[in-house]
């Protein structure tokens, strides 16, 4: 990105310390202030110090020129975490007029190394609202480009979804969200954006619209693969806020009771269940039967309502939530079965 | 209900995992399966020689290396190596990790150096208000959290006049956005971190009014996911640090009730896996740190009993209603109902810390002990994320503070000593109580809450 003298490792000559370098010989450098007695004090080397205290000099004057963009990247390269670097860099780049496809390219080799930085993607949020919809396309490449070596880096799903709402671009989100679950089915991410897709692309009619075979999708990832707690968790919310719904729905006591009679972990199974029973859910017989040949201590009294059953062979069964289990047993509802 | 877990780590549900795992071992494992069972493996096979020992070596093992870390965390509120530039916008970070580690294990630093600490935060102070990561950087909301929790901790009076209170209101009242929630600097990011650090430093400092409170909780109210956690902005993954961070927002501004907070305990109760410490994301790896995030959370809510219960009777509709349950409801009901009037934020953090936990825990206490001392301690002092990586300060704060947490957690009445079966290893494990919404030592909470409120 550099247009000045300061070479570096690429061009395979040893960088000019900025001292020596003409364009730089009218500004005095500001050391940090530490005081007489710093502490947690870094011991920076010649490069790093000299870098932050050019760029103090610049930053202090409000030079908004050239050598002073430059610098900024030279800086940024050594410490992407320096926020007070970044906002100045943004101030240089609107004062100059800078071609922003170009600070994209920094952005990008920037990012390729240090992905998991607020301060690149806040900046790369800024370009992007810059450049306007026309942005879209390439923004989504660039994050699958970065979700591709990690598929669930929090700050690329975040910029993605930004994108989608500021600039468009959902046409095949859903489908980028089934691919990214193929490969890897336990991508809580992945279900995330899923979510976030059936209840917000402008496409495709909300959650409502979406439910029925949203439910059909789920099942099946769950009866894949039982102990995966995504797709359990994902059902629970296609239902947000519609519990009439949810207790009416059979596929959801049928995919407890498929998985209570297999050998898997039956822990998410139990757990939706006790939620559907103490939401109102009147039992069949045939789940009674089914949670009672569960039980571990048959000496306790049959008649113990089938949520408090529930709890008690959790307890057992998961021991890292015992504590938990058995908050939710002395908190059932009074009248459920 | 049992407030006494079993105290082994369930080793059992390991192996029986690794065995389910084997089963598989024709199906092609994913990404998220695959690392999974690295750590397990690296885990379970610490906790193996654990058992495999005997009773004497044991207790050696689960020892808290008290001088080891003292000396570790010293050494680097001190001098840094370089490889430490890139925390150079972090430095009030690195005095608050440090000196809130040291307070936590009993230490006090001498006057000498405490005066030092002072004078390099005040050289990190704008003069406009709030504090950046290093001296003349742009004031920042996080490291203007570090700073003062940092000063607090030290707890002098120098050092807690140091803060320039009014500059520091206006600072916040320039990071508040239109939505109610906060940026982290001029023209910087949205999250749920900036609303919790802007928050817990007016609370802690006595500057937090309507104002910067203003449709704050509808914000973060919306960043409450399907999963039942918070993330970092509407619409993101649910994630232990914007958990914490937001619900002890609500709390601080009273509008935990807001939150639909049985739906929350669950999804954190089922982020303490099978290596006994807690994940950050569904599906994602054990990471010591969400010892105090996720761990933490849950410390909240042993303190939010009244809430909780009228939550759990509500959601049940009208024919899961417990006669029994009438009397109190009602008077939770009217507590819930109140909205503070203005100026009435301040007591929210002290009433908040004489509350008992009335729920009792709900994370296995004694697992997560096991985690921290085991697989996140350094025996050269420090911790780590987890087995394979190395050790840093942020981890050592947060792995001690979420010690202490899980130490205390069993302990209903907030200003009892917890019995030795609550604290894993000998006795003198036990650290310094956290208060748990800032996340300073209680003792320096204390302190402090006498002089913002006299001042």
């Amino acid at each position: 990105m550099s247009s000045s003298s300061s070479s570096d490792d690429e061009l395979g000559g040893a960088r000019i310390p900025i001292g020596q370098r003409p364009e730089w010989s009218d500004v005095r450098p500001v050391p940090q202030d530490e005081g007489p007695r710093p502490v947690v004090a870094i011991a920076y080397s010649g490069e790093f110090r000299e870098t932050m205290d050019y760029f103090r000099a610049v930053y202090l004057a409000g030079e908004r020129s050239p050598r002073a963009l430059d610098l900024t990247g030279e800086a940024i390269e050594m410490n992407p975490g320096n926020y007070t670097i970044w906002h100045f860099r943004r101030l240089v780049l609107e004062a100059l007029n800078v071609d922003l496809l170009k600070e994209r390219e920094f952005v990008d080799h920037t990012a390729s190394h240090n992905s998991k930085n607020y301060q690149i993607w806040h900046h790369r949020r800024w370009l992007a609202e810059k450049l306007g919809p026309e942005a879209a396309n390439r923004e989504h490449e660039f994050t699958r480009s970065v979700l591709a070596l990690d598929a669930k880096n929090y700050h690329a799903w975040s910029h993605r979804q930004w994108v989608l709402q500021a600039l468009g671009g959902w046409e095949n989100e859903l489908d980028y969200c089934h691919q990214l679950l193929e490969d890897d089915i336990f991508n809580n991410s992945a279900w995330n954006q899923r979510y976030f897709v059936i209840t917000k692309s402008p496409l495709l009619g909300g959650l409502q619209a979406m439910r029925d075979s949203e439910v059909d999708y789920t099942i099946e990832a769950i009866l894949a693969n039982p102990q995966n707690e995504s797709p359990w968790r994902y059902l629970r919310g296609l239902y947000k806020g519609e519990t009439n719904l949810l207790l009416n729905d059979n596929r959801l006591t049928d995919l407890c009771l498929k998985v209570l009679k297999t050998d898997c972990s039956r822990v998410l199974a139990l757990s939706l269940l006790l939620d559907l029973l103490c939401n109102g859910l009147q039992p069949s017989e045939e789940l009674k039967e089914v949670v009672e040949s569960m039980r571990h201590d048959r000496s306790e009294p049959s008649n113990a309502n089938l949520a408090a059953v529930i709890c008690s062979i959790l307890e057992a069964m998961d021991p890292m939530r015992l504590n938990y289990w058995a908050w939710r047993r002395s908190n059932l509802p009074s009248e459920i079965c | 209900m049992d407030s006494s877990p079993s105290p082994s780590p369930s080793s059992p549900s390991l192996s029986s995992a690794a065995a389910a795992a084997h089963r598989r071992s024709e199906i092609r494992l994913t990404v998220t399966q695959l690392e999974q069972r690295k750590v397990e493996e690296k885990v379970a096979e610490i906790y193996r020689v654990l058992h495999g020992v005997a009773p004497h070596t044991q207790s050696l093992m689960l020892e808290l290396w008290r001088d080891k870390h003292v000396e570790y965390l010293s050494r680097g509120l001190r001098l840094l190596g370089p490889s430490f530039h890139v925390l150079d916008a972090n430095r009030p970070w690195l005095c608050y990790w440090i000196l809130h580690s040291l307070t936590l294990l009993g230490e006090r630093l001498d006057p000498e150096f405490e005066s030092a600490v002072v004078d390099f935060l005040s050289r990190c102070q704008d003069n406009d208000g709030g504090y950046g990561g290093g001296p003349g950087q742009m004031p920042h909301l996080a490291t203007t959290y570090a700073a003062v929790n940092a000063l607090v901790t030290l707890g002098s009076e120098t050092a807690l006049s140091s803060i320039n209170r009014d500059s520091l209101y206006k600072f916040l009242l320039r990071m508040k956005d239109s939505s109610g929630a906060f940026r982290m600097h001029n023209a910087g990011e949205i999250d749920v971190r900036a609303c919790y650090t802007a928050i817990s430093v007016a609370s802690l400092l006595n500057i937090l009014d309507n104002e910067l409170v203003k449709d704050l909780g509808t914000y973060i109210m919306r960043c409450q996911t399907y999963e039942g956690g918070i993330a970092g902005e509407p619409y993101s993954e649910a994630h232990g640090g914007y958990t914490f961070c937001g619900l002890a927002t609500m709390i601080l501004i009273n509008e935990a009730d807001r939150l639909d907070l049985p739906n929350l305990i669950n999804w954190v109760a089922f982020r303490q896996g099978v290596e006994c410490g807690f994940q950050g994301r569904t599906n994602k790896l054990v990471d010591g740190c969400y010892s105090f995030w996720q761990g933490g959370v849950l410390a909240l809510i042993q303190k939010l009993s009244s809430i909780v219960d009228e939550q759990l009777e509500s959601s049940f509709g009208n024919n899961g209603r417990s006669p029994a349950k009438s009397a109190c409801e009602s008077a939770s009901s009217d507590l819930v109902g109140e909205r503070p009037h203005i100026g009435n934020f301040l007591d929210i953090g002290f009433e908040f810390s004489h509350r008992d936990n009335e729920i009792g825990p709900l994370f296995h206490t004694i697992g997560l002990q096991h985690y921290i001392l085991l697989c996140s301690q350094v025996l050269e002092g420090g911790f780590k994320d987890k087995p394979g990586k190395s050790r840093d300060f942020y981890h050592s704060c947060y792995c001690l503070s979420g010690l202490s947490l899980s130490q205390y957690s069993c302990t209903s009445d907030s200003d009892s000593l917890p019995p030795p079966e609550d604290v894993l290893g000998p006795y003198s494990n036990l650290l310094k109580p956290t208060h748990p919404l800032y996340n300073v030592v209680l003792d320096q909470y204390y302190k402090a809450r006498e002089y913002f409120h006299s001042a």
